[in-house]
């Protein structure tokens, strides 16, 4: 496996190689977690698209469309080839993004399979795209919803996996935590889930982006991701889920494309993944995502994930180092080897929306807030957090400049 | 440090550092209304209590940034004292002075002149310093936060008086 060179990457990102600061520096950008940046290759395949090939989809007989239509569907494959989908073609749905693709389980699965009576187990580390359309679901029919809890280092509790899972009919858990940087161990609880007859639905919207991500060796029935995370465009999400559930499973949204005949008295739906995807598709979106996910491949999963466990290393050590009480970590320590490159923290009691702003004006991109997780912000017991996450393009001068900028906002603060 | 200083004017440290009428007031005689903002979580609770038609007292609980929470102290300060009147004005002065920027922007897109350029903070006191935070869009939510508190608080209030005065 080679070595990435962030430095020679970032010649590839318009937005970190252009963009300056006030005093011409480069760009900090610490927030891949939010949003990643895209590189010229995603921006041109959309634009070449555009620009020379594209027609709606599904319908036309000319040959742009067909010819539309054929690298949408190569763009499906692929997406669906990179997560390693058994079948490509018919198990990859695409939405707007991660929350539409959790709607539309718990929509779809929820209010169409799921038995009455039957549990849904969360986690407290769910982001709220994994958590309201559940809440929705309990507030319609009373769905009982269960909580797997954290522990006081960050990591799921499964002490009570087996009696928790007892008369559920869904678990729905996240593949790493936006927050807390945490990479959960998913096979005891899709085990578990399987064994207690539940269906597996994971969020891992930020897990794709970073390691390698294999459905089916995941075993889990549904994942759901978002491509303006992993180098993609906005706009475009992605639901993966098991063939026979997805054909078993009535329609989310009505309209064109999703069927097969309509009378004025009812309608037949098309086939997966067709009869999930109603509506003109996200189409330049499927097609810039498929460039990211050769992005991604030709640079490397495993060379990706090897650099962020280093920098991620190296940065949880410097920070800690260097400001000592001052900083608070909220998240696995740095010799966790599953650890993500999510770093949320307190810097002295300075509130992460101040402190955002003074690394802004040394321009270092951070967010504070809640990040849409205020269950888990209350388990915290915080209110918000600042965090920093990492992506292939950061490196060790990037989280120098973290490191000072916090030291700036130390003595801006007293 | 480009524009920090016109965020974080020292009086605002100041009552960051040190925030004014901070408690709580036992509720009755008190009125308590809580305010949230969605967007960074941040809470602040308003205690009021009347007499006369008057703003008797003022405590500000909750937990917020340096802004948010500068702005309920300064708040706390202005109207202690005032009557309910007076008290709206306040509000509708602070919120017109927090507001020129969307205005600016909404119109002719020269936002940075017009939002530097036009602003006769009458009347407002210290609260003028808080001026600066227009030109830092996504923070005027957390300045504004206490003000749309405290206007509950007084729709609250007269609703309540003028059931009573039904009764
Ligand atoms: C863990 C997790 N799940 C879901 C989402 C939602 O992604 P999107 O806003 O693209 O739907 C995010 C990102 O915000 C996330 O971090």
């Amino acid at each position: 496996m080679e070595e990435l060179d962030p430095v020679a990457l970032r010649k590839e990102f318009p937005l970190l190689e252009t963009r300056r600061r006030p005093d011409g520096k480069r760009l900090v950008y610490l927030d891949s977690a939010s949003s990643s940046q895209r590189p010229y290759q995603v921006l041109e395949a959309m634009d070449t698209y555009y620009s020379t090939t594209h027609a709606n989809v599904h319908r036309g007989v000319y040959a742009i469309a067909e010819e539309a239509t054929r690298q949408f569907e190569e763009a499906r494959a692929k997406v669906g080839r990179f997560v390693g989908a058994p079948n490509p073609a018919t198990e990859i749905v695409f939405t707007k993004n991660a929350t539409e693709a959790l709607n539309l389980v718990a929509h779809s699965y929820g209010r169409g399979r799921l038995g009455m009576g039957k549990a849904v187990l969360l986690t407290e580390m769910e982001h709220h795209a994994n958590l309201v359309p559940w809440l929705m679901l309990a507030g319609e029919r009373g769905t009982e919803l269960r909580y797997l809890p954290i522990t006081d280092s960050y990591q799921l509790d499964l002490s009570d996996l087996d009696k928790l899972v007892d008369g559920a009919g869904v678990v729905a858990v996240s593949a790493m935590s936006n927050v807390l940087g945490t990479v959960n161990d998913l096979r005891p609880i899709v085990e578990a889930a399987h064994a207690a007859g539940a269906v597996v639905v994971v969020d891992a919207s930020q897990l794709v982006p970073h390691r390698v991500v294999d459905v089916a060796a995941i075993g889990a029935d549904f994942v759901a991701f978002t491509g303006h995370k992993m180098l993609g465009p906005t706009g475009i999400g992605v639901l993966w889920g098991r063939e026979g559930l997805l054909e078993e499973m009535p329609p989310f949204l009505g309209g064109g494309e999703m069927i097969r005949d309509v009378r004025l008295d009812g309608f037949t739906t098309n086939d997966i993944p067709w009869k999930f995807e109603a509506g003109t598709p996200p189409i330049a979106e499927a097609i810039g995502l498929g460039a990211a996910v050769d992005y991604l491949e030709s640079v490397g999963r495993e060379a990706i994930a090897a650099h962020e466990r280093a920098l991620t290393y190296q940065a949880i050590e410097l920070l800690t180092d260097r400001h000592g009480d001052d900083i608070r970590i909220f998240g696995p320590g740095p010799d966790d080897p599953n650890r993500g490159g999510v770093i949320s923290f307190a810097y002295r009691d300075i509130h992460p929306h101040d402190l955002a702003q003074v690394l802004d004006s040394s321009g270092v991109c951070v967010r504070a807030g809640h990040h849409c997780a205020k269950p888990l912000m209350r388990r915290l017991g915080v209110s918000a957090t600042a965090r920093a996450s990492l992506y292939l393009y950061n490196d060790e001068e990037d989280v120098t400049a973290l490191s000072d900028a916090l030291a700036k906002a130390g003595e801006f603060f007293g | 440090m480009s524009g920090l200083e016109d965020l974080y004017r020292e009086i605002i440290l100041d009552h960051y550092r040190s925030p004014r009428n901070r408690g709580e007031l036992p509720v009755p005689p008190a009125q308590r209304v809580e305010g949230f903002n969605p967007l960074c979580g941040d809470e602040v609770v308003v205690f009021l209590e009347f007499a006369d038609g008057v703003v008797k007292d003022v405590k500000i609980a909750g937990q917020g940034c340096s802004i948010s929470q500068s702005s309920a102290s300064m708040m706390s300060a202005a109207v202690k004292g005032k009557s309910i009147e007076e008290a709206r004005q306040l509000i509708s002065s602070f919120k017109a002075m927090m507001s020129i920027h969307e205005q600016a922007i909404g119109g002719d897109g020269s936002d940075g002149e017009r939002a530097e350029a036009n602003i006769p903070p009458d009347g407002l006191g210290e609260l003028a310093a808080l001026q600066g935070v227009v030109k830092f869009p996504v923070r005027i939510k957390c300045a504004t936060l206490s003000w749309n508190t405290l206007a509950q608080a007084l729709d609250e209030a007269t609703a309540g008086v003028a059931a009573d005065g039904a009764a």
